[in-house]
């Protein structure tokens, strides 16, 4: 096994740099009804070494990101606009067929409920066989491919001898484990984990979590974290886009954010999460329900709930705005959201 | 018994593993294991753990959804007490049906899609035959108003379908308040929604427990979530209560090893925090025919083997005032 666990498929590249950058992505579902405006506009680079969150509630385009970024969308999705640059390289613009090859060795995904998708049937170790098989630059033999999967087993805390087991012999923190081995085995450049941990309870999300952390750091690794739960966003991530109906509307640092959220539905969506610590506090409802998307609202998408809507927000759609060190966001009035108020509510 | 609402004693679920069909099992998965607690009127406990602990188990046995194998359910009923685990009498089962209630956790499975509102709250009522026609209506439309679900003649003979997942919760908050129950299990009645959507039904819960004076059992894995809707906090694990407190006091102050992993394992939405290390380990240990010493023995960093490893589970004990904890390693601390 010639082939080091650390990939150099980056061409070099230093911690810090650009490795992926989206560019106004738009990607929509034709369904019976019409188009279903999914990921609206959306633009981020993502750095290498660099763990980058999404967050943002179902049906936001979060996923629907995820999935443009390996070109996995559903057959009635389609990327309508933007690019999606991988070392200078646009994938938009690749054939199906060279696409393929980049999924897996270049981006890899660690799926939503990946752990339960295991097939019961088959030894763990020959369904990441597959894989390998199939994307793996080189045709590695037999006791290659062992030493491969053990050499992966081991990075995510898994005993070697673990391939030759059975799906239903794993327990769910095992079984996911062995999904992140599988996201890693072609050393891909960047990995999407979508939800990594939300069937997990917690001490077990708590283990995974903290791999996943020394994998990124060991291998240098770039991840985009797609969560519901901004407390695990808060935790492993360097930046974080917060998402509402399709749009980005506010990126930047995950401490920025977190201390001082300017667009009002990330400040609503901090100050309606619960945490165990500080003080107990009333939490703030968020008013109304999440857009049709099909024919989302007029103006900024989130005017209809927000607090500090004014006549030009339902007219008039904010640009995402830098509003200093990288912190971006796409609302007129984001110097009327309160400061000082953190996660765990409204004082 | 006291002036508590509900106290379970000694209540315990054993499930045989049938080996062989003509064999009568001699293995069993103790999946609640001689649990205690009381809840007052008015007042909510948090039952929380993680999955496989028993505390869904608990609940369903608490409304009847699962029969006891052992132990007993006393339901305080306009002064009388009635043995909910072992009801003969048909008046004191109808009374028991109209005084529990249960909100279960998905708001996309718990609805029959082929029913409308109406029929799904005026159910309990046209089971229990209850009132008139025109007097059932006024009272969906009263409960309609209650849980938010305004004006209640659009909302009345819309479908499931017809209903985002929070209005679904709300419809089945309603279902189970319409027969005015003292006691409601809730299980995990607001995992599957969103946060922005949870926080107003939870505010809900909390209002009408208020309003209404309902004793809740509030079921979740979620300890963000517990703190915020419960007076009082009792963890379990594998089938048993290790540690039980009013809130903010389990919260500060967590005795039983367990708990403090718990509790350290919790994401806080707060990056600048760093959260102490969780200090467990290896994995769950099995239910089946537990050993006879602590539950808790192989995975505690602090277990010692002449005292926790050769006596049967610790009994819960009051260490603090009103903090029960089951440890032998705990001290009891001075009031």
């Amino acid at each position: 096994m010639t082939t080091p666990l650390i990939s150099d498929a980056t061409g070099g590249l230093k911690t810090g740099d650009t490795l992926l950058e989206v560019e106004n992505l738009i990607m929509r579902y034709k369904t019976k009804q019409g188009y279903v405006s999914a990921v609206e506009d959306v633009s981020f680079v993502l750095h290498k070494g660099e763990a980058l969150g999404l967050v943002g509630e179902s049906g936001c385009g979060k996923t629907s990101i995820a999935l443009s970024l390996l070109r996995l969308q559903a057959d009635n999705g389609k990327i309508l606009g933007g690019e999606i640059r991988l070392g200078g390289e646009n994938l938009v613009a690749l054939s199906e067929d060279d696409m393929r090859k980049r999924r897996w060795q270049d981006i890899s995904m660690v799926f939503q409920g990946a752990m339960n998708s295991w097939n019961p049937v088959y030894r763990i170790g020959d369904q990441i066989k597959e894989a390998l098989d199939l994307h793996w630059p080189t045709k590695l033999n037999r006791a290659e491919t062992r030493q491969r999967i053990g050499d992966l087993f081991a990075l995510v805390g898994l005993p070697s001898d673990a391939q030759d087991r059975f799906p239903h012999e794993f327990s769910g923190g095992m079984r996911q484990r062995a999904t992140i081995a599988m996201a890693l085995s072609c050393n891909p450049q960047v990995i999407i984990a979508d939800e990594p941990t939300t069937a997990l309870d917690v001490i077990v999300q708590d283990q995974i979590l903290k791999e996943l952390k020394k994998i990124q750091a060991d291998l240098d690794m770039s991840i985009i974290y797609i969560s519901h739960d901004i407390a695990v966003i808060a935790e492993v991530t360097d930046r974080m886009g917060v998402m509402y109906a399709g749009k980005m509307v506010e990126f930047g640092a995950t401490s920025d954010i977190f201390s001082a959220p300017r667009h009002p539905y990330a400040w609503l969506l901090l100050s309606s999460t619960p945490s165990i610590v500080g003080p107990r506090r009333q939490l703030a409802p968020l008013e109304g329900e999440p857009p049709n998307l099909l024919d989302p609202p007029s103006g900024c998408r989130f005017n209809p709930r927000c607090p500090f809507a004014t006549d030009q927000c339902r007219v008039e759609e904010p640009p995402l705005q830098d509003i200093g060190d990288g912190h971006q966001v796409a609302c007129w009035n984001y110097e009327e959201v309160p400061v000082g108020i953190t996660a765990g509510g409204v004082v | 018994m006291t002036d508590a609402r509900v106290e379970v004693r000694d209540l315990e679920k054993r499930y045989p593993v049938q080996k062989s069909v003509f064999r009568s099992a001699k293995d069993f998965i103790h999946a609640v294991d001689g649990i205690n607690f009381k809840i007052d009127p008015g007042k909510s406990l948090g039952l929380v753990g993680e999955s496989g602990c028993g505390k869904t188990t608990t609940g369903r046995m608490l409304v009847k959804l699962l029969e006891v194998t052992g132990g007993e359910v006393l339901l305080q009923d306009s002064g009388e007490i009635i043995d909910i685990s072992h009801i003969t009498d048909k008046d004191d089962l109808r009374r028991f049906r109209s005084d529990v209630q249960m909100i279960f956790q998905d708001p996309f499975e718990s609805m029959n899609p082929r029913r409308t509102v109406y029929d799904t709250i005026a159910e309990p009522l046209t089971v229990q035959r209850i009132g008139t026609v025109p007097d059932r209506e006024a009272k969906v439309a009263e409960l309609l108003n209650l849980v938010g679900l305004t004006p209640a003649e659009s909302f009345m003979f819309r479908f499931p379908h017809e209903l985002s997942g929070g209005q679904r919760q709300r419809v089945a908050i309603a279902r189970a308040l319409i027969v005015d129950p003292t006691f409601v299990v809730a299980d995990e009645p607001t995992s599957m929604l969103d946060v922005s959507i949870r926080i107003s039904v939870m505010d809900l819960m909390l209002k009408l427990a208020e309003r209404l004076n309902v004793s809740y059992l509030y079921i979740t894995h979620d300890l963000a979530v517990a703190r915020y809707m419960c007076d009082r906090i009792a963890v379990m694990y594998l089938g048993k209560i290790v540690e039980l407190a009013p809130t903010e006091q389990l919260l500060t102050n967590p005795m039983h090893p367990y708990t403090k992993a718990l509790l350290s394992a919790v994401p806080v939405p707060d990056p600048t925090y760093n959260r102490p290390p969780v200090e467990i380990k290896g994995g769950i240990s099995k239910s089946i025919n537990p050993e006879p010493r602590c539950r808790f023995y192989d995975r505690c960093p602090m277990a010692r083997e002449d005292i926790c490893g050769v006596n049967d589970h610790p009994p819960l004990e009051e260490k603090a005032p009103d903090h029960w904890v089951a440890c032998y390693l705990v001290d009891k601390q001075p009031a």
